[in-house]
């Protein structure tokens, strides 16, 4: 995409130009940063009135993203307006990683590590991102 | 049950004294076709101080009824039809905290219930820019005309309004909280635009999902659950606090009856809302089932394969894994030597204990499906009610040619019919709340009402089956049936009577369950 923000990219893939690939870069001075992480986005019928469906490819250990990479964010579910664009959507995700919420937990486990134990919840995220995103 | 018999409870058994007063006086004056005919059968609609009053309301009743509420409210705060009924909608239609609130700080009323301040354009109509615009959603070009804005500085074309309205309303089933398009804003779609950029469908099913929304954030509406019908039942006098001294059953113009407090829909007199809900998880999730294994079963020590013991010695050997034990200590078998067939660990704490447990959940096992089953028995009459007055019907007509009755005369069966339907929804949900009941002095009363009608309901359905030979026998049946369905009513009432003044007066209470 031309105007892609700094250290996002989105390519709809040639047998389907619904649907995309992306990569977004960890957040600096977040757990994830130096991490490029991969996800696949897909613009069903209906959009722009339904949300596009979007998902992690790569491992991340993050209290808001499970296991099988679904991502828990308002703006992909209720909160969607039709006035929010790919662009959008992505830098949501991108300052998720720079945010997490365990107060709102989609992977319960992570969620507990995080709250219980921060620092050790971090350094685990940052073990991650070092082993699988790059 | 809570005993606080506090000032206001007391207010409401006023209420229903002048009420019942004032039924009185109409239903005697009221002329009475079958008066003449079957004396012992008519039973003046009288009201009972547990019962409530109750209006049917049409859907235009509500609709006018809101209309009314929103005219009020336009000409007291000076806003379009529209905005009043936004506000009011917002405040769960409270017009006083609607005032309250709005003259306290009108900018921050509006904007709270989703509204534009009073000085910023409310509709397209308003000052617009020429040229051409680029719809932000679906980035093609539009005259300034093709577009829409709510006065709240987002523009999108039409078309892209059209949708978003249309999937909104018939899709996701909203009404009264459509924002606008723009993430984050949350002015709301007015009712006007709404209506003049869907389609008529979806107007109209956007209309009635409004209408829907008031009913269900109105305490004191409630549909008429019945499939098909589409009345509404107004009550004021079942509040939520009363449900557990009330039993608000009404009865829809459609013919049939509801519960006013739960939405039941049919009486489930005399049992409290509460305990019916209790009731119908009880009886649909499968913790009997569960209860019916422990009181009846114990696992295999080796394999935990579910064993039942019906008969045999306590050396038992599993069937799965041929595993030897003793039924009475679980331990194996082999442990036991040559102390056979008597497990010399019988008496051990820890034997009894696992006994009386077993005892206890077997107990209440049997109690359990002791009215369960007397209750699924009624249900299952009930379900045969049709057949019933069908069966009646040509027995009916059957009296007519054969005994010389006219239409009016044979009319003592069906009313008798409609008395062994009515007394079997009561006496199946007598058994419900005998299920519930804590045991006391009262408890046995009722029961004792609970036999009765049930003796009585069970004597007029064997008449109702009789067979019509001559016109001696239908004269004399006729005497029968017509005494006998008086009966039961008396008895059906006088349960009534006990049960539901017993709530009021809280003589009654639930068990702990």
């Amino acid at each position: 995409m031309a105007d892609s923000p700094p250290g996002i990219s989105a390519a709809p893939k040639d047998d389907n130009l619904r649907h995309f690939d992306v990569t977004v870069a960890g957040p600096e001075s977040s757990p994830y940063e130096g991490g490029i992480f991969k996800l696949e986005l897909f613009l069903p019928e209906e959009y722009p009135m339904n949300p596009p469906k979007v998902r992690f490819l790569t491992k991340i250990y993050h209290p808001n993203i499970d296991k099988l990479g679904r991502i828990c964010l308002d703006i992909l579910k209720d909160k969607w307006s039709p006035a929010l664009q790919i662009r959008t959507v992505l830098l949501s995700i991108q300052a998720l990683l720079g945010a997490p919420n365990p107060d709102d937990p989609l992977a319960n486990d992570v969620a507990q590590n995080w709250k219980e134990n921060q620092s050790a919840a971090i350094a685990q995220a940052k073990e991650w991102t070092r082993q699988y995103a790059n | 049950m809570s005993s606080d018999g506090d000032n206001d409870d007391f207010l409401y058994e006023d209420e229903y004294d002048d009420e019942f007063d004032q039924d009185d006086i109409d239903s005697t004056s009221e002329p009475d076709v079958y008066d003449a005919m079957s004396p012992a059968m008519e039973e003046a609609p009288q009201k009972k101080p547990y019962d409530v009053s109750w209006k049917v309301k049409t859907l235009q009743e509500i609709i006018d009824m809101q209309n009314k509420e929103i005219t009020k409210v336009q000409s007291l705060l000076e806003v379009p039809a529209s905005s009043a009924a936004i506000l009011l909608r917002h405040y769960v239609w409270n017009s006083e905290k609607l005032q309250e609130q709005f003259w306290n700080d009108p900018a921050q009323a509006l904007e709270a219930a989703g509204l534009s301040p009073p000085s910023s354009p409310t509709t397209h109509t308003s000052t617009q820019p020429t040229g051409v615009f680029e719809c932000p959603i679906c980035c093609m070009e539009y005259d300034y005309p093709s577009t829409y804005s709510m006065g709240c500085d987002h523009r999108f074309c039409k078309d892209c309004w059209i949708e978003y309205l249309s999937g909104k309303i018939k899709g996701e089933g909203e009404s009264a909280k459509i924002q606008c398009m723009e993430s984050g804003c949350k002015r709301i779609v007015r009712e006007e635009i709404i209506d003049d950029l869907v389609t008529h469908d979806i107007s109209k099913r956007y209309h009635n999902l409004l209408n829907a929304a008031f009913v269900a954030d109105s305490p004191t509406l409630r549909w008429c659950p019945h499939p098909n019908c589409e009345y509404i039942i107004e009550c004021s006098q079942a509040p939520t606090r009363m449900l557990n001294q009330l039993v608000p059953t009404v009865q829809c113009k459609c013919g049939d009856d509801l519960c006013f407090g739960c939405g039941y829909s049919a009486s489930h007199r005399p049992v409290l809302c509460r305990i019916v809900k209790l009731w119908e998880k009880k009886c649909a999730d499968d913790s009997e089932t569960a209860n019916w294994l422990q009181a009846n079963t114990k696992e295999c020590s080796k394999c935990q394969s579910t064993i039942e013991k019906n008969g045999g010695c306590n050396h038992m050997t599993c069937k799965k894994c041929k595993w030897e034990f003793c039924w009475v200590c679980m331990g194996p078998w082999s442990e036991h030597g040559t102390s056979w067939y008597q497990c010399n660990r019988f008496d051990e704490k820890s034997g009894i204990d696992a006994r009386d447990t077993q005892a206890k959940s077997r107990a209440s096992l049997e109690r359990y499906l002791h009215y369960f089953n007397r209750w699924a028995n009624h249900e299952h009459s009930a379900k045969l009610d049709a057949e019933f007055y069908q069966k009646t019907e040509k027995k009916m007509e059957q009296m007519q040619n054969s005994g010389n009755l006219s239409w009016i005369e044979v009319q003592f069966a069906k009313q008798a019919v409609d008395a062994v339907i009515k007394a079997r929804i009561t006496l199946k949900w007598s058994y419900c709340m005998a299920f519930y009941l804590k045991r006391n002095n009262m408890t046995e009363l009722f029961e004792d009402n609970q036999r009765d009608l049930e003796r009585a309901v069970e004597n007029l359905g064997y008449l109702l089956e009789q067979n019509i030979s001559d016109t001696d026998s239908i004269a004399k049946l006729r005497q029968d049936i017509t005494n006998q369905a008086a009966y039961v009513q008396k008895r059906h009432d006088i349960l009534m009577d006990d049960t539901l003044r017993g709530y009021l007066e809280v003589s009654y209470s639930a068990g702990d369950w």
